[in-house]
């Protein structure tokens, strides 16, 4: 793998980033068809802010009870079949997964798309301890083949096009050279129907956890998904525990909801309620069934003045329509979760300090706030982690002392226009000192300024 | 009626001729226009920065120099913004602070606001000539519902042509400090926007906020674009 991009280089990774023009092409052409398949798709539904409501309350009732849901959820996958287990971190859900994997001697395993199991490294821990894992969702698949993160939530591969999946094609998988995209699935199809088939274990995510019936519901657009939960005997889901939703009812909210946010269908063309493990008599199914009810930091949020975070349902919304995330895509920001909803995440789930820059990336347009389906108000937290940044001192000293200076000018008219006079007259130095390159970009300050016209 | 004008820092230090472009604007409709003298900034800056506590200096400042009875007119979105739905959020606990925050809030408006909704502007008649675009900004659209009134007021201009903008609302990458501290993202979301503003084939690119339109020149003019970029007041104050 390439050297990993971290987040505290964001403006680095970002320059690099806006110097990859296929890069940028490819961003450039997806994220518009995003949005406006988004909008087209939000067409035909009339009361789209009620089902938003709707959706938002039933987000804001599970965070409100979580801990009830979360039993609740557990019990009743228990009874249906499933084996729950609690995790605390990432590295107690990688354990587990490992230890199910090797007790049961599964050495081939084919995944779903899931970007919890991102999130806790699962992949390289379990080829550490000599597992295959081979992704097969499309996007995923094409990331992994080039040892790559995905660069966003939905769309894993969305940085790239058909000419870059084409020569990797050709480099891993023996085939002749094309960019032709029907072709290239299939030739990824014929290569995963073969993993598929071999594979001793299925590990999938979960779009949400329904506590009534302890179901877990898949949104895929490829089949992959179903294929993995239900064709290898042994199926492992891994999800996080703000993924659980009451009752199969609230399920109708999210239906219309979360396609049309994420790439603007109507509906996506799988929609999978399992519960519990293949019956007596059943065709399909996995015969043991493992669900992983990861934490990783999820109760800290949720006690603290982000919460509302975790009514997030990852449709990615948010990131197709940010101006940062589609000029330098999804690497630069150095994190499992890039965008706004993956900055405010990533500062919650890394720390401040190993994170602060990512609050540097957003202009607080606040088009994110306006189109996420469940109402977070992703521009209060943008405001208030830049806010807590500035309390927990992570501020270049140059900013800090000049809104200081800032803070005692803006309560003194007399020092004000006398600094609006010294500004003019030090302009040109200004802009030369480095780091205020930026100066040069604007006019320079007038020596008639309006309040002197209006005096 | 008498108005209390805030001019907003921009315009009293860059751009002093959009400020008077908004008194003759709101003159010519019979309003009294005071200019209290005292006024500073709006704290806008450090608020979006995260300095909370300069932005309250600022805050507090400004509620001393202004009163909620009479209206406040600004010619900027983002200061509007800041006043109308920041202040209150700032003072939620303080409660003789938030009484005078709502107050004032209450009184201000962002000028387009303003012209059509007290002075029914649009049906004044200004006169121009050309063809003119208008990029939508943020606070304006997002923050303060604004997104009809200046498209009135443009499309009610006689002998002026309105190209509609494609993704109008779509921001700038001005952002206040993110252009200095990311200016290679904020140049290259500026560089679309000017495209954009290329590809209406229109003479003048208006808009409500000085931010926005300072990148938005800086980028037209990097792509050696004669595009004239205008603030919404100064534009229609040509046509009184």
């Amino acid at each position: 793998m390439s050297k990993p991009k971290t987040s505290l280089d964001f403006r680095k990774n970002s320059v690099e980033a806006l110097a990859d023009t296929a890069m940028r092409e490819a961003m450039r052409n997806s994220t518009a068809v995003f949005s406006g398949h988004r909008e087209q798709g939000f067409s035909t539904v009339p009361d789209l802010e009620s089902w938003r409501d709707r959706a938002s309350d039933i987000r804001s009732r599970v965070l409100d009870n979580l801990s009830e849901y979360v039993d609740k959820f557990a019990a009743n996958a228990t009874s249906a079949g499933a084996v729950v287990y609690r995790a605390k971190d990432a590295e107690a859900s990688r354990d587990i997964i490992a230890a199910i994997l090797r007790d049961r001697g599964a050495k081939k395993v084919v995944k779903a798309k899931s970007m919890v199991s991102e999130e806790v490294y699962l992949n390289a821990h379990l080829e550490e301890q000599g597992v295959e894992v081979v992704e097969t969702d499309l996007g995923e698949y094409i990331v992994q083949l080039a040892k790559e993160r995905p660069s966003h939530i939905l769309a894993p591969a969305l940085h790239k096009n058909r000419r870059q999946i084409g020569e990797l094609f050709a480099k891993h998988l023996g085939v002749d050279y094309t960019d032709d995209p029907e072709v290239l699935t299939k030739i990824a199809r014929k290569v995963l129907r073969k993993k598929f088939l071999e594979a001793a274990a299925g590990i999938s995510g979960a779009n949400f956890a329904v506590a009534d019936t302890g179901s877990i519901i898949l949104f895929t657009n490829e089949g992959n998904g179903r294929m993995v939960t239900t064709l290898p005997r042994l199926h492992i889901a891994i999800l996080t525990i703000e993924k659980i939703i009451p009752s199969l009812t609230d399920l109708s909210a999210f239906i219309r909801l979360l396609p049309r946010s994420a790439t603007g269908q109507i509906h996506s063309s799988y929609m999978s309620i399992i519960t519990g493990t293949r019956n007596p008599g059943e065709e399909t199914g996995a015969e043991e069934l493992h669900i992983v009810l990861l934490d990783n930091g999820r109760w800290d949020i949720l006690a603290g003045e982000c919460r509302e975070i975790l009514k997030c349902i990852r449709c990615g919304a948010c990131m197709n329509v940010c101006p940062v995330y589609g000029s330098v895509g999804g690497h630069a920001y150095g994190s499992t979760y890039p965008g706004p909803m993956g900055i405010i995440l990533t500062t919650m789930l890394e720390g401040m300090e190993k994170s602060h820059p990512l609050l540097d990336a957003t202009t607080l347009c606040g088009v994110c706030a306006d189109v996420c389906p469940v109402r977070v108000p992703l521009l209060k937290l943008l405001y208030t982690l830049r806010e807590r940044r500035t309390k927990e001192g992570l501020v270049p000293s140059l900013e800090r002392t000049a809104m200081a200076a800032f803070g005692l000018v803006v309560k003194s008219p007399t020092l004000f226009s006398w600094g609006q006079g010294m500004s003019r007259i030090s302009w040109p130095l200004l802009s030369k000192i480095p780091g205020s390159e930026t100066l040069e970009r604007l006019p320079k300050p007038v020596k008639d300024t309006f309040r002197r016209r209006m005096s | 009626m008498k108005t209390q004008l805030f001019a907003t820092c921009l315009v009293d230090t860059f751009f002093p001729e959009t400020g008077e472009a908004t008194v003759r604007l709101l003159r010519h409709f019979g309003m009294d226009v005071e200019f209290p003298k005292d006024q500073t900034c709006c704290g806008k800056p450090p608020n979006s920065a995260g300095y909370t506590y300069e932005a309250k200096e600022a805050a507090r400042h400004f509620l001393s120099i202004f009163h909620g009875n009479a209206p406040i007119v600004i010619p900027s979105g983002s200061c509007a913004s800041m006043i109308k739905l920041h202040y209150p959020e700032m003072f939620k606990n303080e409660p003789r602070m938030l009484e005078k925050a709502e107050a004032v809030a209450a009184a201000t408006f962002e000028l387009t606001q303003f012209l059509v909704h007290k002075l029914q502007a649009h049906r004044a008649g200004f006169a121009g000539n050309g063809k003119v675009t208008y990029h939508s900004s943020c606070q304006l659209t997002r923050e303060l519902g604004v997104r009809e009134e200046p498209l009135l007021l443009l499309k009610s201009v006689n002998g002026v042509e309105f190209l509609p903008l494609p993704n109008a609302d779509r921001c700038c990458g001005f952002g206040g400090v993110f252009m200095a501290k990311l200016p290679e993202i904020s140049i290259a979301i500026a560089d679309e926007k000017a495209q954009a503003v290329a590809g209406t084939g229109a003479d003048t690119i208006v808009g409500c906020d000085h931010g926005c339109l300072m990148n938005i020149s800086d980028a037209l003019k990097r792509q050696g674009n004669a595009t004239q970029v205008k603030h919404i007041a100064r534009f229609l104050a040509e046509g009184l």
